[in-house]
């Protein structure tokens, strides 16, 4: 517990992320960079041709959409339990963009489905699930801009995000099971060939650390922008 | 009589008496139910089939109405603070008050139910599991809807943002209940749906509580 206190001074988080940050953005360009370049020069799939390069920016947005809410999660536990004063501002930071990294996997995934389904919009339980997990995140972020006193909405916020994060397992094993109920046709079959597999291992690496980067940045920002109101109600 | 009990008549009557919300909900799901054949035609097979979630989105909708009031007109006067206060701890006082809802929300609808099911030409048998999907469904609307309440508490038009909190957390609610009437239809058994809503609906009631309390307390120490 007691190094994450040492970061929680907001001067000694500024010093630190910081310093990590050009390296972070940097790793976060290269990666990308690569997972592109793998990507674009897969050989096209024998059902899919080449629209299975939308697997590479789908996939990895949606798996960074989740890890983003657990993200929101983990510092609001933090923020209610240690009253952790720095948590409050990395958990309302990441929200905007864990719901930009949903929204992106649910327009790819859309993409995606009409050349391989036929239509726009399937009642598929892993789009449904995530259309849920949008809705999550705007109420979320709604609580947080509706609740005028900060330390007030941080803490009710942070309530919210727990109860979500309980109901979340619950809301995609019932989507799961809604869905096997009504429409017994599965879609994504078979074992992922490795010349697909590194492409996408690769494109996850960047979208993680381009969520990182965009994230150190916010709460950054967040920081500098609460420093200037302080000095201006003091002027 | 025990504080939890006097809480739960207390609220009851402020529910039932002078304009409280149980009657208001019972007219919002008939007229739900009065405006969706009108929308999609009086194809009777068309309305059998989808009976079971039309009476469902419509039921949580509607309970969703008087949610808004369940801390909100405590908080208000300054009575919440004196349940605070008293010996009653504040999660049982949550549960009390969850209760009370379901008590003048959630029952009256579900008995309204079958009413509803015989307008939408729901063969009996489906009416039957609707109405005992409602009966054990409808107390988690009430019990994660408090904590949806106990959120939005210091909040103007707290009552705007109260759906969008809480709408995504009762999707597996919806999906069991009208899930267990749609497999009735289909011939096949709806025990399994009805577990899980149970499952559901008993987590949603005991754990609550809790969220709702620590709410609470976060809205009256600030």
């Amino acid at each position: 517990m007691q190094f994450l206190f040492r970061y929680a001074n907001p001067a000694m988080f500024m010093r630190l992320s910081g310093a990590v940050l050009p390296y972070v953005a940097a790793a976060a360009v290269l990666t990308l960079a690569a997972g592109l370049y793998m990507g674009f020069n897969v050989p096209p799939d024998y059902q899919q041709g080449m629209t299975v390069l939308i697997m590479f920016i789908h996939v990895p947005a949606a798996s960074v959409a989740m890890s983003a809410y657990g993200a929101i999660a983990v510092c609001s536990f933090l923020s209610l339990v240690w009253r952790h004063p720095l948590s409050d501002t990395a958990a309302r930071a990441a929200a905007p963009l864990g719901a930009m990294f949903t929204a992106l996997g649910l327009i790819t995934g859309a993409l995606w489905g009409k050349p391989m389904w036929g239509t726009y919009w399937v009642w598929d339980a892993r789009l449904t699930s995530f259309l849920l997990l949008l809705f999550l995140y705007l109420g979320y972020m709604a609580l947080w801009n509706a609740i005028e006193d900060e330390t007030r909405a941080a803490r009710a916020t942070a309530v919210l995000a727990l109860v979500g994060a309980v109901n979340i397992p619950i809301i995609k094993f019932s989507v799961d099971w809604w869905n096997t109920l009504h429409q017994g046709e599965s879609i994504m079959t078979g074992d992922l060939a490795p010349v697909f597999l590194w492409p996408l291992l690769t494109m996850m690496a960047g979208y993680m650390l381009l969520f990182i980067t965009l994230w150190l940045i916010r709460i950054r920002t967040a920081i500098v922008e609460r420093r200037a109101r302080n000095l201006m109600q003091r002027a | 009589m025990s504080a939890f009990s006097a809480l739960l008549v207390r609220d009851l009557k402020l529910a039932t008496r002078g304009g409280g919300g149980a009657a208001l909900a019972l007219g919002f799901f008939a007229l739900v139910a009065t405006l969706v054949p009108l929308g999609i035609g009086a194809d009777l097979a068309l309305l059998a089939k989808v009976a079971g979630g039309v009476l469902w989105v419509g039921a949580v909708l509607a309970a969703l109405l008087s949610l808004d009031g369940l801390f909100q007109g405590d908080y208000d006067d300054g009575s919440l603070e004196l349940i605070a206060l008293a010996p009653l701890s504040l999660e049982l006082a949550s549960l009390a008050k969850i209760a009370a809802h379901w008590l003048s929300t959630g029952l009256p609808l579900t008995l309204l139910s079958p009413l509803l099911a015989l307008l939408f030409n729901l063969s009996p048998g489906a009416t039957a599991v609707l109405f005992v999907s409602l009966l054990l469904g409808t107390p988690a609307v009430s019990a994660i809807g408090a904590i949806g309440a106990s959120l939005t508490l210091s909040l103007r038009r707290g009552g705007l943002i109260l759906p969008l909190i809480i709408l995504p957390l009762l999707s597996p609610a919806v999906i069991f209940g009208a899930g267990a009437v749609a497999a009735k239809l289909d011939g096949f058994a709806p025990s399994g749906a009805l577990g899980l809503l149970g499952a559901f609906s008993l987590a949603a009631v005991l754990l609550s509580p809790f969220a709702a309390a620590a709410s609470v307390r976060l809205n009256l120490s600030g």
